[in-house]
């Protein structure tokens, strides 16, 4: 198995053409390990949130070589892309992005559903992986019926019920108080980072820098440079 | 995914029933319209659709339709039934008059006169009474609502009498008539007596009916009585449409009620497509994370669709049967007798429906395919 989850070399992205076009990743090179989680930061506009996208697949860089799991992801097409994503990824996003009509165990269960899994069996699984989060009590609760934390919870649970080798996390932290969201983070850790699976997480948030294994800081357009956590994460 | 598909649609209660209730709105709006508007149509051909007994009605060349008659000679009755092919023609008098009542109150009537003989031309559906009886002197049937305005409230009885024109006639029978265009009773009596009823003209002989012999078609007893007399023969279902696009044609029945289908088919498909991309933008993100997550485009295709079909059979459902309410619930009134609707009408109204959804639908389509998933990590 390859160690890096991730290997970005030279990775550009631009928005629009010509006089309009907007060059935000500048030559990317960036390599996310399995077994860790790793941080990629920096300042508001410096490309984080696009290059997060592009290694998800859901933006194709416009230049450069992306490997994902081993896999080129610009020889992914259509289908194949989506399915890739729905087998391998697990998502974390900003504002928890919860449909709202269905319960927590029933949002935790969307990949399952989407892989074709039965409703009963799909909110089992859920439960269980809620259970892990410590919201046993709450996966009969509607998302509004839930606090901020407990819904990135649910987030977390969707994200890893699956099983994916590869978690991305947009600001996970950023709609939480501070103590939420190291508890979140506390948890995240906890339940996502396992030998063959990497996290990686898009953050302005400092306070939990301490959670990281890496913090690859980013600036216009480009990882400026890569620090480890000596003798891992402090928290 | 169809489970989550369906939470979605019902999570939102008042956007879930404000779709529902625009379809129905429309559905009803359109079946209700276009089932009066047929009933109406038909009404213009009541009379030819209640004789039963003859296949042709013979009339002057140039005559249009059922409501305006030149009369015939009558030499033209022997000349049909000279026709060879023609088993037996009769005349058939359609004119109009004024009945009055024992207590003074008068209306106009349609008034038809039927061969002496035979009755033929009389519709079969016999409330009350014999119309055998119609051969005694003096003597007439009327149609229900014709028996109920002379006499409201009081139950059907036969020997009762009115007057047309100083001639009082006595009521034998009380048919089961089909709905005239004009919402006038029709009156029924021998064609010799109609022709004393209304004075005399030169000719007044309206119709002649025939029937063709056995082994001749209508079409070729049609082309025979052409040739032959140079008479128009149509048969009584042609001659029923006839007159029926005569009306479409030369009044403004359809453009009001085609001005009040399109009406609703605009409203439905306007409000219920502002109602269904409202919900379907207020949920982008949601859809934009089912594409991260990845569910492709065509499931959230599939999903919508799926919604917007489960909106339009309720909401189709719903306005069907206000419409159907409508009508069982004016069933007994003999003023909107005639009035009903067709299961083409139905069908119909699923296709303007479908339609509908589709074109709502459309829109909300296009914009979750062209949404990038990416949207979800943009706060």
């Amino acid at each position: 198995m390859n160690p890096m989850a991730v290997q970005c070399r030279d990775l550009h992205k631009t928005f629009g053409v010509g006089e309009d076009a907007v060059k935000v990743l500048r030559g990317v090179d960036f390599t996310v390990p399995r077994g860790e989680m790793t941080f990629l930061v920096g300042p508001s506009g410096c490309g984080k949130t696009t290059l997060l996208s592009v290694i998800a697949g859901l933006l194709n860089p416009t230049g450069g070589d992306l490997e994902v799991l081993g896999v080129p992801l610009a020889s992914l097409r259509g289908g194949t892309a989506v399915e890739f994503r729905r087998k391998n990824l697990g998502f974390v996003f900003q504002q928890f992005n919860l449909l709202p009509a269905l319960t927590a165990a029933e949002n935790a269960a969307v990949p399952l559903l989407a892989a074709g899994w039965k409703r009963k069996a799909a909110v089992e699984k859920a439960e269980s992986v809620l259970a892990d989060l410590g919201l046993a009590s709450r996966c009969r609760a509607m998302p509004n019926q839930l606090s901020g934390g407990q819904q990135q919870r649910v987030a977390f649970a969707r994200a890893l019920i699956h099983e994916p080798h590869l978690i991305v996390c947009d600001e996970p932290t950023s709609a939480l108080d501070a103590e939420t969201g190291h508890h979140v983070m506390e948890l995240l850790r906890q339940a996502a980072v396992r030998p063959e699976r990497a996290v990686l997480v898009v953050t302005h948030d400092s306070r939990i820098f301490p959670f990281a294994d890496r913090i690859a800081h980013m600036n216009d357009g480009r990882v400026e440079k890569i620090e480890t956590q000596s003798g891992g994460p402090t928290c | 995914m169809r489970y989550i598909a369906w939470q979605m649609l019902t999570g939102d209660r008042a956007k879930y029933l404000g779709l529902i209730f625009a379809i129905a709105f429309s559905t009803f709006l359109m079946s209700h319209q276009v089932s009066i508007f047929c009933g109406l149509m038909n009404r213009t051909s009541s009379q030819i659709d209640d004789v039963e007994d003859a296949n042709l009605w013979i009339m002057d060349a140039k005559t249009q339709y059922l409501d305006e008659v030149k009369a015939l000679p009558d030499q033209d009755l022997y000349r049909i039934r000279g026709v060879e092919g023609v088993q037996w023609a009769v005349p058939l008098f359609k004119g109009s008059s004024r009945v009055r009542g024992q207590d003074g109150k008068f209306r106009g009537v349609i008034l038809m006169g039927l061969d002496d003989a035979s009755l033929v031309g009389l519709p079969r559906s016999v409330r009350l009474g014999d119309p055998r009886r119609l051969q005694d002197p003096e003597t007439m049937a009327i149609d229900e609502t014709g028996y109920r305005f002379f006499f409201p409230g009081e139950p059907y009885t036969l020997g009762r009498t009115l007057d047309l024109n100083d001639h009082t006639l006595r009521i034998v029978a009380i048919i089961n008539s089909s709905a005239p265009f004009v919402n006038l009773p029709v009156v029924y009596t021998r064609y010799t007596q109609a022709r004393e009823l209304v004075g005399r003209e030169r000719n007044q002989l309206s119709f002649i009916l025939a029937r063709p012999a056995p082994g001749v078609t209508d079409a070729e007893a049609i082309r025979r009585i052409t040739e032959r007399t140079g008479l128009k023969a149509l048969t009584a279902n042609a001659f029923g449409w006839e007159t029926i696009w005569y009306y479409i044609q030369n009044t403004g029945i359809p453009i009001n009620f085609g001005i009040t289908v399109v009406i609703a088919l605009v409203v439905g498909t306007v409000v219920a497509g502002q109602t269904f991309y409202l919900f379907t933008v207020e949920n982008l993100k949601q859809f934009g994370a089912l594409k991260a997550i990845g569910v492709s485009d065509g499931r959230i295709v599939g999903m919508i669709l799926m919604q917007a079909v489960i909106v339009g059979a309720i909401g189709y459902g719903l306005g069907i049967a206000m419409t159907a309410g409508f009508f069982l619930a004016t069933g007994d009134n003999l003023d909107l007798r005639g009035f009903r609707m067709l299961p083409e009408i139905m069908l119909g109204t699923a296709a303007a429906v479908f339609l509908i959804v589709f074109m709502a639908s459309a829109v909300s389509v296009r914009r979750v395919i062209v949404l990038e998933p990416a949207v979800v990590f943009r706060g």
